[in-house]
């Protein structure tokens, strides 16, 4: 209750609500899936069509490869009981953008090293959740003078729309999740921050196996959300020699917290 | 001389276009609207997205590269030429070299592409900035937050809660 009491004071309720400006969060895929548009139309009855549309393609993705389902695609091609030739078109392009990740990453973002104990199975579940919000945002691209932002469980595709305004981003402090350590302006693209505060050591080297305990949180902003998510997982997963590989990430910018507190900040041309 | 001139001008001009000129430029190019009608048009509409974009790191930079070609008054008067605006697939671009003696002492985009979305995620992306204290952080001005992947059980925790709320 204290925790809630806190974000309360960091953002004061305002008196009225702000014109041009709305929000909706629904829970899918396990997570909160935040909604924001700013601009003229922001409560025209097509823009709240256009997020319930987005909702609902979001669902459509849970129901293709949550591994929770048992019934999904991804869950009937590990069982063996469906090819991948005859898998849905979207499975198949995940599978795909799965195996330019592994390539770009040099290995450490692997879709078939992702089930401990279980080498070579496939699970995209790394990847899903960003190539589904871009999916889904395309359900605004209808209303293409409203700023756009679309948040999954703290990673956000980002669209600035007809306003003048970049959005304004807080970046999680990893040590204190109630407090934001940094601040970046994104207009159009993406941003996403991978790290150990949520879920603790969940994210492993697939070289070694080990949990990834050096990189606290990493966060890139670029053009692609899923590229972005790609690369901070990727850092996380090679720890504190991610710093110099960052430098390798053309057209993004983004900081690292180690886990002896260092902070580092890099900005990369395109 | 001129020859010269126009020749660096225009492998400027392409260097430019290359390494999509740095965000820190923008701010230059609101100073430079003077100088051509054509940019005067393109600033305009470029302060909103460009300055926006970089608000925090780019004043600093603005102020400390003018300066820099002041040292220079002990040697012989620079002088400015604007290269022609050299028209890409993603907009114009237009340089002013300064010269002192024989020697470019600085080179500047006074034009540059910034039409629409995809010429901004051709500049570079901002760096974030890092709060100083407590007292930032929380008054920071921001949206939205990102934040290792949280689920809903760990949601009621986040600023993300707060500025839905603030939304809705």
């Amino acid at each position: 209750m204290t925790a809630v009491a806190a974000t309360c004071e960091l953002t004061p309720a305002p008196t009225s609500e702000p014109p041009g400006r709305r929000a909706w969060v629904e829970q899918i895929m396990g997570m909160p899936i935040s909604v924001h548009v700013r601009g003229a139309g922001s409560r025209d009855p097509a823009t709240a069509r256009a997020a319930r549309q987005l909702f609902a393609s979001l669902r459509v993705a849970d129901a293709l490869f949550s591994t929770y389902r048992q019934d999904s695609e991804i869950s009937r091609l590990q069982r063996g009981e469906l090819d991948l030739g005859a898998a849905d078109p979207a499975v198949r392009e995940v599978h795909r953008l799965c195996e330019a990740a592994r390539i770009r990453t040099g290995g450490y973002v692997d879709a078939w090293a992702a089930v401990p104990g279980r080498p070579g199975l496939f699970d995209p579940t790394v990847l899903v959740k960003t190539w589904a919000v871009a999916r889904a945002a395309r359900h605004f691209d209808a209303l293409p003078g409203l700023a756009l932002a679309v948040g999954a469980g703290g990673d956000i595709a980002l669209r600035a729309g007809a306003e003048p305004q970049p959005w304004q981003i807080g970046i999680e402090d990893p040590r204190d999740r109630t407090r934001t350590l940094a601040t970046v302006p994104v207009p159009d693209g993406g941003i996403a921050t991978s790290g150990l505060a949520a879920r603790g050591a969940h994210i492993v080297d697939p070289h070694t196996g080990k949990a990834a305990t050096e990189v606290l949180s990493a966060t890139v902003i670029g053009p692609s959300l899923l590229w972005a998510d790609v690369w901070a997982t990727a850092v996380v997963a090679r720890g504190a020699s991610a710093i110099d590989w960052v430098g390798t990430l053309h057209g993004t910018s983004g900081l690292l917290v180690l886990a002896d507190g260092t902070v580092h900040r890099w900005q990369n041309q395109a | 001389m001129r020859r010269i001139v126009f020749a660096v001008c225009t492998t400027v001009t392409g260097l430019v276009l290359l390494f999509s000129w740095p965000a820190s430029l923008n701010r230059t190019t609101t100073v430079g609207t003077t100088a051509t009608t054509d940019a005067g048009d393109a600033g305009t509409r470029a302060t909103p997205s460009g300055t926006g974009a970089t608000t925090s790191g780019t004043s600093v930079d603005a102020a400390t590269t003018t300066p820099a070609t002041t040292p220079s008054t002990t040697t012989p008067t620079p002088t400015t030429y604007d290269g022609a605006a050299a028209s890409t697939r993603y907009g114009n671009v237009q340089v002013r070299l300064t010269v002192t003696g024989r020697t470019v002492t600085a080179a500047e985009a006074i034009d540059y592409p910034h039409q629409n979305g995809t010429d901004r995620q051709i500049n570079a992306y901002a760096i974030p900035i890092l709060n100083q204290d407590a007292v930032a952080a929380q008054s920071a001005n921001i949206q939205m937050v990102s934040g290792a992947s949280f689920t809903s059980n760990g949601y009621v925790q986040s600023l993300q809660d707060a500025l839905d709320q603030a939304g809705l």
